[in-house]
């Protein structure tokens, strides 16, 4: 492999040369928590932060967009579409598990007919990923095939001491390392070495996680659909939830978007938003709910993320073991519980 | 399914497919208290779009929203698609107040249709529609009857609440009943003044009627009702591969993407609507 490498205090050169030509997005702090931001001068990465709030995604589905644009006189109707992302940009500092979320999004998203919007912002994207250095009790992404050690992307990185390591993995990547000549420099064999003991160091970390040992056992494409569904452990499981959707807000993977309206004086705006199948109007219509209960809102998500999805999509879980769940959830409600319970891993 | 943005949007772009096409409601027919059929055409008289029976589409009139609609009219009828709608809830109350001429967004088609063309050819069809349930058949029956020779005899049990809420009331008595090979039956819920006609619920007289079942059954209406013609038909010596039905859930992009009307791993936007009941058996119960 090809590696280059740059002192973690000469990031933001980085930063400035990227910045010429393309937003660059990076976990962002404001107000004491961390999200996907443009850089802009005097922005420091922390490589430390594990987890942005809201995952990743958020660059490329963003939590609300504008679609349309309408102007309504009389009878008359004028339809206005927004234009689509047409510049390229890079976002930086993702870690294994949001990288593996752009692919369950992918599936979804660009699968025929694609979404206009999100093709474009991926087309125009390029994923800078790093490893991530600490690893919390959260963390699962084993659990789903997840490598941390290499977190993918157009381009992978590792810290090691106060070097960040790079590596091309597409055309995309080495297109911005081109852009880069002076800034990152060619690394060389002691440099290697670095990164590997980096890399085994990490390891021993991930086997110690406690959620080491979860496995997908009983969930997936092969697992008994209605069997699942109509386990009665679902009830206690999701007592206590107060459907209050946080667990959609920071997930990585959950996909699921309303269209609303907006009406500005001047036109009316139809826009798209993040939802969560956690609210009851999730499904209301005129005539009633098909899932009246929180216990139902509930099971479903679930199901989709361990069932539904890998159903329809070749096995692939909805799920990337982040933990921003299990973090986040008022209550501690999380994924992992509703695997340990229902699966076949104790 | 795309097509490129043309006129006021990005030149060149290929649109969305959340992005409605615009169209104008030419006429608008009072059919019950409660229910309009809207015929909805392309400014410019070009076609809107080829559907199937049993699809739909979604109807917008910013500021009231967007909801999804089955096409009532036939694939047959190339110059417009209707819609029977039934007042029920902000869209549709804001599309029985427009009038003539209103244009508004559409987008479509969207679903899987009857296989009209594949296992209903040649079959006896009996077709069960209680309310507004009638909407989703009656694209179907028309189809039928503009390719009369391709299918067996057709039945029609239609019920509703009441003779005024009997959708199509004129249709069903001046074509379908006068149609070769084709027998109605009608009936409304309660008795009432000037109605000679049958009285009673569908189910029941479902079983009154004492189909055999030689036949191919299509069945919509609420969620209730489906329910019981579905025991009777059982009762009846119907097998489930023999009867489907067409579902409807609260949907927001009809493409099996914003993830609001899964039933199990299906959606019902691209899975759907239509289902053959044996199908819905292996679905959870969430409908």
């Amino acid at each position: 492999m090809s590696l280059k490498k740059i002192a973690l205090n000469e990031l933001n050169k980085l930063f400035a040369a990227l910045s010429l030509t393309k937003k660059v997005y990076l976990p962002v702090e404001k107000a004491g928590q961390y999200d996907y931001a443009p850089w802009e001068a005097g922005v420091e990465y922390r490589p430390e932060v594990l987890h942005t709030v809201k995952s990743a995604k958020s660059v490329f589905f963003p939590q609300s967009e504008d679609l349309v644009r309408y102007r309504r006189s009389g009878l008359s109707l004028n339809i206005e579409c927004e234009a689509p992302e047409d510049e390229d940009f890079v976002i930086f500092g993702v870690h294994a598990c949001d990288v593996k979320g752009f692919e369950v999004l992918d599936r979804v998203f660009l699968s025929d007919p694609a979404d206009t919007y999100y093709k474009a912002r991926r087309e125009h994207g390029a994923v800078i990923s790093v490893m991530c250095g600490r690893p919390e009790e959260t963390c699962f992404c084993g659990t789903f095939g997840i490598d941390a050690e290499k977190p993918g992307g157009d381009i992978q990185s590792w810290i090691s001491g106060e070097t960040l390591y790079m590596e091309a993995l597409t055309a995309k990547g080495e297109e911005i390392f081109s852009q880069l000549g002076g800034i990152v420099a060619d690394a060389g064999e002691d440099d290697a070495k670095a990164v590997e003991e980096t890399l085994s160091g990490h390891r021993e970390i991930m086997k110690k996680l406690p959620l080491s040992s979860l496995t997908t056992e009983g969930f997936g494409r092969d697992a008994d659909l209605l069997g699942l569904f109509n386990r009665p452990e679902w009830k206690e499981l999701s007592a206590s939830c107060l459907g209050c959707g946080t667990c959609t807000y920071v997930c990585p993977t959950c996909q699921c978007y309303d269209i609303r309206e907006y009406n500005t004086g001047k036109d009316i705006r139809r826009f798209r938003v993040w939802d969560s199948c956690m609210y009851s109007d999730f499904t209301m219509m005129a005539h009633g709910s098909p899932r009246p209960d929180q216990m139902q809102r509930f099971r479903q998500r679930f199901m989709h993320k361990l069932k539904y999805y890998p159903d329809n999509y070749d096995g692939a879980f909805s799920c990337v073991g982040c933990g921003r769940c299990l973090q986040k959830c008022p209550v501690s409600l999380n994924i992992a519980k509703v695997m340990k319970k229902l699966g076949g891993a104790k | 399914m795309s097509e490129n943005c043309t006129g006021s949007c990005v030149p060149g772009m290929t649109k969305d497919m959340l992005v409605p096409q615009l169209a104008v409601v030419t006429e608008i027919r009072t059919e019950t208290p409660d229910v309009k059929t809207f015929r909805v055409e392309s400014p410019d008289g070009s076609p809107l779009f080829d559907h199937m029976p049993g699809q739909c589409a979604m109807l917008t009139l910013p500021g009231s929203g967007e909801a999804m609609f089955s096409i009532t009219s036939s694939p047959t009828e190339k110059g417009y698609k209707e819609f029977s709608i039934k007042r029920c809830g902000q869209l549709t109350d804001a599309l029985h107040a427009i009038e003539p001429g209103q244009e508004i967004g559409i987008r479509g088609p969207y679903g899987k249709p009857f296989p009209v063309d594949t296992e209903f050819r040649g079959q006896n069809l009996l077709f069960i529609a209680g309310g507004i349930g009638l909407a989703p058949l009656h694209s179907v029956i028309d189809y039928v009857r503009a390719n009369r020779d391709a299918y067996g005899h057709m039945d029609i049990l239609y019920g509703s609440r009441s003779a005024a809420d009997l959708v199509d009331l004129e249709q069903i008595q001046n074509v379908w009943m006068k149609e070769k090979d084709t027998n109605v039956y009608l009936t409304i819920d309660r008795p009432q003044e000037g109605w000679d006609g049958h009285v009673g619920f569908v189910p029941a007289y479902l079983k009154e009627l004492a189909f055999k079942p030689d036949c191919t059954a299509i069945i919509c209406g609420p969620p209730i009702m489906i329910k019981f013609v579905l025991q009777a038909l059982i009762e009846m010596g119907f097998d489930k591969t023999q009867v489907y039905t067409t579902l409807e859930l609260k949907m927001k992009c009809g493409i099996g993407k914003c993830g609001r009307c899964n039933i199990g791993s299906k959606f019902v936007c691209k899975d759907g609507p239509v289902f053959r009941c044996d199908e819905i058996d292996e679905l959870p119960n969430e409908y």
